[in-house]
């Protein structure tokens, strides 16, 4: 993993200073809060309903055992003891005081952490599979990459000041679990005649208008890719719109250019700014693959994971679902659930928090990741430890086996926290996953994905059930999509209909889901194999009791 | 376009905590919804905004949030003004647990 240099610490330093200066400033009154507002937004703080927030980056959602010890103390210290994990791998403190705030980041920074580009019109905490260097189907670990393009974008002087905030998430897999098509700029590595490269997808987003990103370059070479990038954002800071907030995203951009037009000014851009690249990326980029050297696996047997599968169907029912398959033979990669049934989802206790760093100390080579999905992931572990780390999780409820099914629920912070929203999100979640609870294992995999609003940081659009929370006339009201897709075959979800009131949404998903239970060929097809097998009118006949479901009214 | 004028409360958050606060009717602040002053009169509600926006030094974002007479006080009047005159439903945090204490 990469471990800040001296740079990377006296500009943390630097900044934080800054800001505490800042701070003072505004509580001596010396700084209104229009002033203040764009400063406290650069690092990360936000205003909330009931409250501050603190935004804090994990880039490519990785950290050391240090690290999450030391997202805990903060926890404690500044906040109410947990921390919430999210769709964008980041983690927030949904408590602190502005006073605190300044003493908050001075403690990030001694771990290497900060909150800097978490929020602006900037290039944002850069995303990435949180299986990276360990999934089997990778075809190389993208983080040296994306610590590349962390370092190039923060606090790059032409890019901080975007039409908009900027997203970029990339994956070494072709098998995307980074949601590539759903970010402004989405990089899939491809081999090309043995060459490591990028397909790079642009303009793709959630929001108020969602996009499935584009395919710019099917291909660009690793040691083109930076130039590329900064192509795009050149050419978006040139012409994206900034008219009107709600059309500057790039996907505005390009769907008002066109995709041909946005390539040519790309390219021309490109051709300029390729030559002015000396190659001093380049030669970061080799020490960052040093950095993100695979750790010194170890061979062992495995028969303790063997027996205890055969034996124990707790530990069966853990392993079946929350392990993924690694590429070093022995290991295996775990996902700890944050959907205990009734929990918030991503919710993180400080105790779960510094149990975890524990076990990724002795048994996950001192790496976690956070996913988009909002879960914990131990990388690396040797199937021979999986038994003993099961029951250290069980005994901190960390061990739900419930990954990828209808309980794995996203959900945005939703009107209990945020002030953006329009409805609530977790208690839904909370509900959906109780309600469901014991025939999930039956339902199989399914991706219910919630927003309190039409920012989709829940990315609804996205889910196979898609749920989002809006104030009609003053009452909270859940539209419901159908159909949609993260991953590489990613599609939006089919607006279902009329929205349901608050008590009545999870007896609407019920109804959908009795449907396809009811519509499957087999347990084995999934609900998405059902929902494109036969569309969304069974499914929607099912929500509002119409067609053959009439009767049942 | 103008919109018809509801009963309202001024509410601000804290410059400090980040915490919601309203305006009461001696003129200070309470953490308490149902402790703050029910403008029934547009013109002077707006009056009491403007006074509010003038403390900087305290606020952040003031603004009239619709409220409706109580038994016990003024009451939020929309689901949102309920959420933060209470704090979160998912855990007994913010004022619900304040009040407890």
């Amino acid at each position: 993993m990469y471990t800040y240099s001296e740079f990377d610490r006296d500009f943390l330093a630097t900044r934080n200073a800054q800001f505490r200066a800042q701070v003072e400033r505004r509580i001596a009154g010396n700084l209104t809060e229009e002033e203040f507002r764009p400063l406290r937004l650069m690092n990360g703080l936000y205003l909330q309903l009931h409250a501050y927030m603190l935004r804090v980056a994990i880039p490519y959602g990785t950290l050391r055992s240090a690290q999450m010890r030391q997202l805990a103390l903060i926890a404690d210290k500044w906040d109410k003891g947990y921390g919430h994990f999210t769709t964008r791998q980041n983690i927030q403190y949904n408590w602190p005081r502005l006073r605190d705030v300044p003493d908050i980041l001075d403690a990030l920074a001694e771990v290497g952490m900060h909150a800097i580009q978490t929020s602006g019109n900037c290039v944002r905490n850069v995303t990435a599979d949180h299986f990276a260097g360990a999934a089997a189907d990778e075809i190389a670990d993208p983080r040296p990459v994306a610590e590349l393009l962390r370092q190039w974008s923060t606090d790059h002087p032409e890019f901080q000041f975007l039409p908009r905030k900027f997203k970029i998430a990339i994956t070494g897999s072709p098998n995307d679990r980074a949601v590539t098509r759903a970010h402004d700029i989405g990089l899939r590595m491809v081999l090309q005649d043995g060459q490591r490269g990028f397909e790079v997808i642009v303009g793709g987003g959630l929001g108020r208008t969602p996009v499935i990103g584009k395919v710019l370059a099917e291909f660009i070479p690793e040691a083109d890719l930076l130039p590329y990038i900064e192509a795009i954002l050149s050419t978006y800071n040139s012409f994206g719109r900034r008219d009107n907030k709600y059309k500057a995203r790039i996907k505005i951009m390009v769907n008002e250019l066109g995709l041909e037009e946005v390539r040519a000014r790309v390219q021309r851009r490109f051709e300029t700014l390729r030559a002015e690249w000396q190659g001093a990326d380049q030669a970061i980029l080799a020490d960052l693959r040093r950095d993100f050297a695979p750790p010194a696996f170890r061979v062992a047997p495995t028969e303790a994971y063997e027996i205890a599968y055969k034996n124990d169907p707790v530990f069966r029912s853990f392993a079946d679902t929350n392990l993924a398959q690694h590429w070093q033979e022995g290991y295996t990669i775990v996902t700890i659930s944050l959907k205990a049934h009734g929990a918030t989802p991503g919710d993180a206790t400080s105790d779960q928090m510094r149990l975890m760093a524990d076990l990724a100390e002795r048994y996950g080579h001192d790496e976690l990741r956070i996913s988009h999905e909002q879960n914990v992931i131990l990388p690396h572990v040797h199937k021979s430890d999986l038994p003993a780390l099961h029951a250290a999780l069980q005994q901190a409820g960390l061990a739900t086996a419930n990954v990828g099914l209808i309980s794995d629920i996203i959900a945005c912070p939703g009107m209990d926290y945020c002030a953006l929203a329009t409805a609530r999100s977790i208690p839904v979640a909370q509900e959906i996953a109780t309600a469901f609870e014991a025939r999930e294992q039956d339902i199989g995999g399914l991706k219910i994905k919630i927003s309190g609003c039409i920012n989709a940081c829940g990315h609804h659009h996205v889910g196979h059930i898609g749920i989002l929370g809006l104030d009609r006339a003053g009452v909270e009201n859940y539209q419901i999509t159908l159909g949609g897709d993260a991953t590489e075959t990613a599609a939006l979800g089919e607006r279902a209909g009329p929205g349901f009131a608050y008590d009545q949404i999870v007896p609407a998903i019920e109804r959908v889901i009795d449907a396809y239970l009811d519509l499957r060929e087999d347990p084995q097809e999934e609900f998405i194999q059902t929902f494109q097998r036969l569309g969304a009118q069974p499914f929607k006949d099912a929500l509002y009791l119409t067609g053959d479901r009439a009767d049942a009214a | 376009m103008s919109t018809r004028f509801t009963t309202s409360v001024v509410t601000a958050n804290d410059l400090f905590e980040g915490d919601v606060v309203y305006l009461t009717p001696q003129g200070g602040w309470s953490r308490i919804h149902a402790e703050a002053e029910l403008f029934t009169d547009q013109a002077a509600a707006e009056a009491a905004l403007d006074a509010a926006n003038a403390q900087p030094d305290r606020l952040v974002g003031a603004y009239l949030a619709p409220a409706r007479s109580g038994p016990d006080g003024p009451e939020p009047a929309h689901f949102r003004e309920e959420f933060r005159a209470r704090g979160p439903s998912n855990y007994l945090h913010g004022k619900q647990a304040e009040r407890m204490c």
